[in-house]
């Protein structure tokens, strides 16, 4: 084989190769499913929007939080320095650092948010997990697999939310009454917020959405055109925590 | 052999004494000893068969874990067509509620110690366990 030859050869396989990759794309097929950013239209992807006026409404209520940490055996350590969560409050200066400014409505300033882990789009926390031990499903939850995880902790480092939190102790004689249907976790692992991963196969609502009297909360599929997440995400003005880092998270804010 | 009686003789009270907890055993019938365990009365069939869950149930375990945790699929088909909700508390210790007397006499004779409870709840005479140093590190 001459140089002439091997350069036509070799033209055409690479030709070939391409050519097979762009009508996959074109067509949809798995290659193009397997892009980032081609989103596969019949996949679920779970979000959820916080109506703050109406969390608001009724002072003092801790009801979400409540629930979700009761049926997750989530400890109640009771010193903010070991403090183990999922689902809190914080306030909107806190929360919203970048809208808040010295003229902000003082009674926004000092109201209490809830907050929850992100889920975000593109999770910071995924990406420094040296075991694989959280990961983000096909449906946008990004789980923990306590089984992997080594307590090294880069996650907590990696996430801008402060969505996650490291087990000092054994939770289980800070767990007022453990239920059985959820394990606990132990000292050395990493924890946060699983959108109910184990309720959605039961097609429960989240607790938290549940426990909400004021209907605060709603949560559904962001890729389902006529859900009532949609609607309000289509009908008010919504805001997300952070957006500036590119995380893009799943849980919105309605003012 | 220099000695040869005293130095034999030496020999054979060094391994009678070495040996004398296998003489024991052997003896009183210990060495035949085998965990008896307390089987639920309220089944008669395991997930799989007997045999299959004696050899097996540690990997059966592992990728029940595999799938409920990484894959999101929530219950199994056994090989009989039987399907069981994934879960090590509500499916095995639902059955095996009597862990102790079960799980945990056999592999306390053989020497296996799983750190699963660690986290997953078991009931301990009644009341839930909360007690245990939930360590593994
Ligand atoms: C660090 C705590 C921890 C340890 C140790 C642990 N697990 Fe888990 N495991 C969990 C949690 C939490 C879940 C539920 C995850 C979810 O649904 O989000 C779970 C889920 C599971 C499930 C599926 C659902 C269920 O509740 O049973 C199986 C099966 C399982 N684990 C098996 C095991 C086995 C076997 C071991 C021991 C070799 C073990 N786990 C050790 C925390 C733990
Ligand atoms: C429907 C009730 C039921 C469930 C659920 C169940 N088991 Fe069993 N299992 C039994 C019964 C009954 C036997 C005894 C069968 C026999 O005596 O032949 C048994 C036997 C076994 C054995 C063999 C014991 C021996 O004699 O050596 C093991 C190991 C075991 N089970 C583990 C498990 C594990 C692990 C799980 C969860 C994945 C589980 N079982 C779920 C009912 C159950
Ligand atoms: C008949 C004896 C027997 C019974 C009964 C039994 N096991 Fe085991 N199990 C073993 C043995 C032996 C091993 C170790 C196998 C190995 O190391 O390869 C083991 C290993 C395991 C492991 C893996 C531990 C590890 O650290 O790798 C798990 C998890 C487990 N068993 C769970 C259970 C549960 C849950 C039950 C009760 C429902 C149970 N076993 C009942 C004999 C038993």
């Amino acid at each position: 084989m001459n140089r002439r030859e091997f350069l036509k050869v070799a033209g055409l396989s690479l030709a070939g190769l391409t050519g097979w990759q762009t009508f996959n794309l074109l067509s949809g097929g798995a290659f193009a499913k397997s892009l980032p950013g081609v989103q596969n239209s019949v996949q679920k992807q779970w979000g959820m929007v916080v109506n703050m006026e109406a969390c608001s409404r009724k002072a003092g209520c801790n009801d979400c939080i409540d629930a979700c940490h009761r049926i997750h055996n989530v400890p109640d350590l009771n010193s903010p320095k070991d403090e183990v969560k999922w689902i809190w409050t914080a306030s909107y200066d806190k929360v919203f650092a970048e809208q808040d400014h010295a003229f902000s409505n003082k009674g926004l300033k000092n109201r209490q948010i809830i907050v929850l882990c992100n889920h975000c789009e593109n999770p910071p926390c995924v990406k420094v997990c040296p075991t694989k031990a959280t990961w983000k499903r096909e449906d946008g939850i990004v789980m923990m697999d306590y089984h992997r995880c080594i307590g090294c902790r880069y996650c907590m480092a990696a996430c801008p939310y402060g969505a996650r939190s490291f087990n000092w102790k054994n939770p289980r004689p800070f767990i007022k009454e453990i239920n059985q249907d959820f394990p606990t976790r132990t000292t050395g692992v990493v924890e946060k917020c699983n959108f109910c991963e184990e309720r959605l196969a039961k097609n429960l609502l989240p607790a938290c959405v549940e426990a909400c009297e004021e209907k605060a909360l709603t949560f559904g599929d962001l890729n389902a055109a006529d859900s009532e997440l949609r609607r309000i995400l289509n009908t008010k003005f919504s805001i997300q925590r952070k957006p500036h880092l590119g995380t893009q998270p799943k849980v919105y804010y309605t003012v | 052999m220099y000695n040869a009686g005293k130095v034999i003789t030496g020999i054979i009270i060094f391994l009678i004494i070495v040996l004398s907890p296998f003489w024991y055993n052997g003896l009183t019938g210990k060495t035949a000893y085998v965990p008896l365990l307390k089987v639920p009365d309220t089944a008669k069939q395991c997930v799989e068969s007997t045999q299959y869950m004696k050899e097996n149930h540690m990997e059966l375990l592992n990728s029940w874990k595999e799938t409920a945790v990484r894959q999101g699929k929530k219950t199994y088909t056994a090989k009989d067509g039987k399907t069981y909700g994934i879960n090590l508390t509500g499916t095995c210790i639902k059955c095996h509620a009597n862990k102790e007397e079960f799980c945990d006499k056999c592999h306390n004779y053989a020497g296996v110690k799983s750190y699963c409870w660690d986290c997953h709840n078991y009931p301990k005479t009644g009341a839930w366990e909360q007690k245990t140093a939930g360590s593994r590190k």
